[in-house]
């Protein structure tokens, strides 16, 4: 295990998930095609393989600061389906980031699924940020899709913030994301994604606020183009007084479909609760400013897109 | 270096401009002015192209810029300030002022083209152009973007429009600066008094005609 090399695909994958080079310093884990390959960990994060399923627990010392976690995918084969769970055990006050992500190369028939189940267990005054970046490529016919799923147990003025990227190449998604809050606790996310073709991209959120003066924010952007179609779907539970705020942003084009639901629910009075949705094409006006600026029609138009998805 | 012939335009079955001829050459400061509804912002969007006539020639340094789309003319040298500011989700000021440029500003660059319009660099460089800035803020990042490109010709269309005093007396300023560095021609659509008095020519529209 510990002679892995990466070739030329594993690094372009790496590259485009985690925006890595080489295998990183640090504490890692990548797993590729279904198996672990390389782990490493530090004095204050300990890496476990799972004995009863596949996955990894990695528990992160009380206090623990400034390191990041890396715990890559990539997958080259066709027709695989992995399914992985892992746990995260952050100490209390630790404050640490975790790089997660999964890459696809897909030039088979066959449809090749990746589902990551991640549970994170933030103890009091804990510090995460969680990023975590899909994308897929090849040439096959086989589908490439990701299934991830995040349950996130924040504990007293625990904090997570996840941001979570799909802007290439995924044909089927289908993210779930779980928050349970306790007092104090904030929870944070960032999602961006991007449809083409004929994907179709999934988004449910359910989050308790359940802790005193608990908040949950979550931003959605979302471009669907072409025939795709996505779904986002949220709720919000306000379960003691508690700050929740949902706000989704969709451009559409072509025939691209963006079907969004934001609900939230006060179970107490002193629950403050909003959400915005809005969806829209591009607006002309904004062409037309970059036009003026001497930047042609699509060359606007990336420009917003890439502005909107930064 | 600008002429218009024989500009006529409609809209809803009304005649917005009427058969307008108007000749501006290099180095002018022009305000164009007249009662609401006279056809002023019509006319200014004609000549970036973002509204077309239904009749009459353009001509830019000679060349009959007609049928030429928004971003032909912006490359040929011509820039225009919108009233109403666009806002952007995601695009920073930072960002709006290298596309406008189309080169890449240091910060310290960027903060010394905010500072010419009386904002505070620091603060704004990084901020997105989105509804969190007022309007006086995006107004001023909006003539700052247009300043940058130093062109040609510089459209400002109702700059005054929606800015607070404060910003009004920087923006005389702003303009009487504009009007002694660049060697190109400024078109400003105003009611203000201040503006019409630092212009070289003040041009009447009333009821689509000069």
């Amino acid at each position: 295990m510990e002679k892995f090399v990466l070739d030329k695909m594993d690094s372009a994958l790496l590259k485009s998930i985690a925006d890595l080079n080489d295998i990183p310093t640090g504490a890692f884990s990548l797993r590729k095609n279904g198996q672990p390959v390389k782990v490493n960990t530090t004095p204050n994060i300990n890496i476990l393989r799972k004995q009863d399923k596949p996955g990894i627990d990695i528990y992160v010392r009380a206090d623990t600061k400034g390191e990041t976690v890396h715990i890559p995918v990539v997958i080259t084969e066709s027709g695989i389906t992995d399914v992985v769970y892992n746990d995260f055990y952050i100490g209390k006050n630790a404050d640490v980031i975790i790089n997660a992500g999964c890459g696809i190369h897909n030039d088979g028939c066959s449809d090749t699924h990746h589902n990551g189940i991640h549970r994170f267990f933030l103890d009091e005054g804990a510090k995460v940020l969680y990023v975590e970046r899909h994308y897929g490529e090849g040439d096959g016919e086989g589908k490439r899709v990701l299934d991830p799923v995040t349950e996130v147990y924040l504990g007293k003025n625990a904090g997570l913030e996840m941001q979570s990227t799909q802007i290439k190449g995924v044909d089927s998604t289908v993210r779930t994301t779980k928050g349970e809050l306790g007092d104090g606790a904030s929870f944070v996310v960032t999602e961006k994604i991007m449809t083409h073709g004929h994907q179709v991209a999934e988004t449910n959120f359910d989050v308790n606020l359940n802790g005193l003066d608990s908040s949950v924010h979550v931003t959605s952007r979302s471009i669907a183009t072409e025939n795709s179609v996505q779904r986002f779907n949220s709720r919000v539970y306000g379960n003691n007084k508690c700050f929740g705020h949902v706000e989704c942003d969709a451009i559409i084009k072509d025939n691209g479909k963006v079907i969004s639901t934001p609900e939230i629910t006060a179970n107490c009075v002193d629950a403050n609760l909003i959400h915005e949705a809005a969806i829209g094409k591009i607006a002309g006006e904004q062409i037309i400013k970059l036009m003026t600026l001497g930047l042609t029609e699509s060359e606007a138009e990336a420009e917003i897109i890439n502005g909107f998805l930064k | 270096m600008l002429e218009l012939e024989n500009i006529s335009f409609s809209a809803d079955g009304k005649k917005i401009l009427k058969d307008i001829n108007l000749s501006i050459d290099s180095g002018k400061f022009i305000a164009i002015t007249g009662p609401n509804g006279s056809g002023k912002s019509t006319l200014a969007k004609i000549i970036m192209g973002i509204e077309k006539p239904d009749s009459g020639r353009i001509l830019f340094d000679g060349e009959d810029i007609t049928d030429y789309s928004i971003d032909q003319r912006a490359r040929m040298g011509i820039s225009f300030g919108f009233q109403q500011p666009v806002r952007f989700k995601g695009i920073t000021v930072h960002d709006l002022l290298n596309l406008s440029a189309r080169k890449k500003f240091s910060i310290n660059e960027a903060c010394e083209i905010l500072s010419t319009v009386g904002l505070c660099a620091n603060s704004y460089v990084d901020r997105e152009v989105n509804s969190s800035l007022s309007g006086g803020e995006l107004k001023r990042i909006e003539i700052a973007s247009v300043i940058t490109r130093n062109s040609k010709l510089t459209i400002f269309d109702e700059p005054e429009a929606g800015i607070d005093l404060w910003s009004f007396n920087n923006l005389i300023k702003v303009f009487n600066n504009m009007r002694n560095k660049l060697e190109g021609s400024i078109i400003v659509i105003s009611h203000q008094e201040r503006i019409l008095n630092i212009a070289d020519e003040i041009i009447l529209l009333t009821d689509g005609a000069i």
